[in-house]
């Protein structure tokens, strides 16, 4: 495999991974806290009303995860396709 | 010992930290200055960017515009932390790979063109500038309340510290000055929020006392909370009033805008590593979540406890609280007027509700009453919460420090951006490229002296619009900066003609809009109310739509012109993948 479209295939699975995690970070604030607040919040969780707990906590606890598991997932992928620094 | 004396003595202990490690960490070479010779630890970094983004309004302001807008407030608890995500999936790696000091110098050598380096200079300098005469003001606010010094002293003593260690340290000193700050900040916020979850649920995480139930009832905080607020005419607390287009275009605006800040994005220059950057925006998120998943139950518990105050007992059936009888904190609050009271009614009691909804107003006369007798300022809710529940006065001195440090991270990071774009990407790229390192950090700390000037000369005389160009500084990143990065890094087909061209427009737009209805320099031309704005959007949320015009224009113009050359092809194949990141300034 030439180190051309080797680049190109981390590349590619990079993409992936990133349309991954950016739809759960707009399910998660956009969704969820704002497009779906108002049916949600007829559930309740504990004292929140979802819709609203998804607003002010959930949404912000989900980027937290989201960028942890991106920083950890691309660095066994820099490793897989030998483009990892030192 | 008396509560000043001690705010003194806790605030100027604060001060000898700060100009410690300036000394200690001083920057000796241009590397250093800008960029704190990319040495800096992705945990440390997390914390210095958490201290340099949460500016006196998250601290000082935040809870109580959430207190009164409830569920609305959200826009900016998910916009000023969702650009986290963006920052590190679309931004920080990729730039730390680029290797450069700044952000115009990695559009200006994308886009292979001085012209588009300026266009986002201008961009930058006018984005920081906004930003930071606000920082000033509130350096001056928080000395003046806590300290009982005049806003002019304070302001003084606030650019004499930030000129020291920025001035001085640059990048490195404001680095390891900012982690100290953030400690003392997160301290301050989150001490006087535990004790008040405690008092009112029982909880001590105030995350979880949000949704806990209030103290010897079995009722829950919100649901009471909105209770109460329907009693007196409010809408209820957990949901909204804003329009969801709004809601939408507001939070990704923040968010965007928050990803496209110059002051954030030069953080991840300073780390080590691609990978480091990848992680370092986590850190920051993580730290930046501590205040912000605060910042909702402080909100939520002040506006309880002072409704609580004022009506002791149920709505309309127990009297309201006498005028004479208010509690000490109350007295404190009004002598600074951010609490002011005005008996419309003449029963001396005070009364407190929604006068502007017409629905209410008959329930209202029944009641004797005969309009709302209490202004609050929003500041108030995190200001006086140590004196509201009755806390040791080494909470509030804490506080008073706490403000301070959150305004002085942030004023000097945005600071050290403007003396880089002056210094690096005018003097030495475009006016005298044959200056040495030496001559180039010398003139890096004279146009940070002299932004320093400028930025206390506009907070003592804040253009009448500060308040109001909040919108501006997160739109016209939003419309200009952030797109022009992001093509850059994705697409290898956006040429100069197409960055330049789509840069101008978002900006210009954006620009025009927010003028439109908000009326900077000039009276607005229209009403800023919801049947005006286009698409349902306000000025605050426009940067959104600014931001696709960028997208589209860039696109339209580019695929009309030639294909950028070679070698900036190669350039983004190279910043698209970690390995050799320490080299990559050789390009």
């Amino acid at each position: 495999m030439s180190e051309q479209t080797q680049r190109n295939q981390y590349w590619q699975a990079n993409l992936k991974i990133m349309a991954v995690c950016l739809s759960v970070w707009f399910i998660a604030s956009f969704g969820l806290g704002i497009l779906f607040a108002g049916p949600l919040n007829g559930i309740q969780l504990f004292g929140f009303p979802l819709g609203f707990w998804f607003a002010q906590q959930g949404s912000i606890y989900t980027f937290l995860i989201l960028i942890f598991y991106y920083a950890w997932r691309m660095n066994r992928l820099d490793r897989e396709f030998d483009v990892h620094e030192e | 010992m008396e509560l000043q004396t001690l705010t003194f003595i806790v605030v100027g202990f604060t001060f000898v930290i700060y100009i410690g490690i300036a000394v200690w960490s001083r920057a000796k070479s241009t590397g250093d200055f800008y960029v704190a010779g990319k040495g800096v630890h992705p945990v440390a970094n997390g914390m210095a960017t958490a201290a340099d983004w949460m500016s006196a309004a998250s601290f000082i302001s935040m809870a109580g515009l959430i207190a009164f807008l409830g569920y609305d407030g959200s826009v900016y608890l998910m916009g000023w932390t969702g650009g986290y995500v963006l920052l590190a999936l679309l931004l920080a790696p990729y730039l730390r790979k680029y290797g450069k000091f700044t952000v115009p110098s990695f559009i200006g050598d994308r886009y292979y063109s001085s012209a588009a380096r300026i266009v986002a200079v201008i961009c930058l300098i006018f984005i920081s500038f906004t930003y930071v005469a606000g920082q000033m003001r509130g350096v001056g606010i928080v000395f003046s309340r806590f300290l009982e010094v005049d806003i002019l002293t304070g302001l003084i003593i606030g650019m004499g510290i930030v000129f020291f260690y920025a001035v001085l340290g640059g990048m490195k000193g404001i680095t390891y000055t900012q982690v100290a700050q953030y400690c003392v900040l997160i301290f301050a916020y989150t001490v006087p929020a535990i004790f008040i979850s405690i008092q009112l649920t029982g909880h001590v995480l105030p995350q979880t006392g949000l949704g806990g139930q209030v103290t010897g009832e079995s009722v829950y905080l919100l649901d009471k909370l909105n209770t109460v607020i329907q009693d007196l005419g409010f809408g209820e607390y957990t949901d909204g009033s804003k329009s969801m287009i709004d809601m939408f275009a507001i939070t990704l605006a923040l968010m965007v805008g928050t990803a496209g800040l110059p002051h954030v994005i030069v953080r991840f220059f300073t780390v080590p590593k691609v990978s480091d950057a990848r992680k370092s925006a986590g850190w920051a998120l993580l730290f930046i979540a501590l205040l912000y998943t605060t910042a909702p139950a402080v909100g939520a518990m002040a506006r309880l406890n002072l409704i609580n105050t004022i009506q002791p007992g149920a709505v309309a059936t127990a009297p309201n609280l006498a005028y004479d009888e208010r509690p000490d904190w109350f007295r404190t609050w009004e002598d600074t007027g951010l609490l002011s009271f005005e008996d419309k009614n003449g029963d001396g009691r005070i009364q407190y509700y929604n006068d502007t909804n017409p629905e209410f107003t008959p329930i209202a006369e029944s009641r004797g009453w005969n309009g709302n007798e209490l202004d609050v300022d929003r500041d108030i809710m995190v200001l006086a919460n140590p004196e509201i529940a009755n806390l040791p006065d080494w909470v509030i001195a804490l506080v008073a420090a706490g403000g301070v440090a959150a305004a002085l991270s942030t004023a000097a990071g945005l600071l050290l951006v403007i003396s880089a774009a002056v210094s690096h990407d005018l003097v030495k790229s475009v006016i005298a490229p044959n200056i040495s390192d030496k001559a180039e950090l010398m003139v890096g700390r004279l146009a940070a002296a002299v932004a320093i000037l400028i930025a206390g000369y506009l907070g003592y005389n804040p253009p009448g619009f500060v308040a109001q160009v909040v919108a501006f500084a997160f739109g016209l990143a939003a419309a200009s900066l952030f797109p022009a990065i992001i093509m850059g890094i994705f697409s290898k087909r956006i040429n100069r003609e197409g960055a330049i061209a789509g840069m101008l427009t978002g900006l210009i737009f954006t620009f025009g809009y927010i003028i439109y209805f908000k009326g900077v320099f000039i009276q607005p031309l229209a009403e800023n109310t919801p049947e005006n704005w286009l698409f349902g959007i306000s000025p605050e949320g426009i940067g959104v739509v600014g931001m696709l015009i960028n997208f589209g224009v860039a696109f339209i113009v580019s695929r009309l012109t030639s294909a950028p050359p070679e070698h900036i092809q190669e350039l983004i194949e190279d910043i698209r993948v970690p390995r050799g990141a320490g080299h990559a300034h050789s390009h």
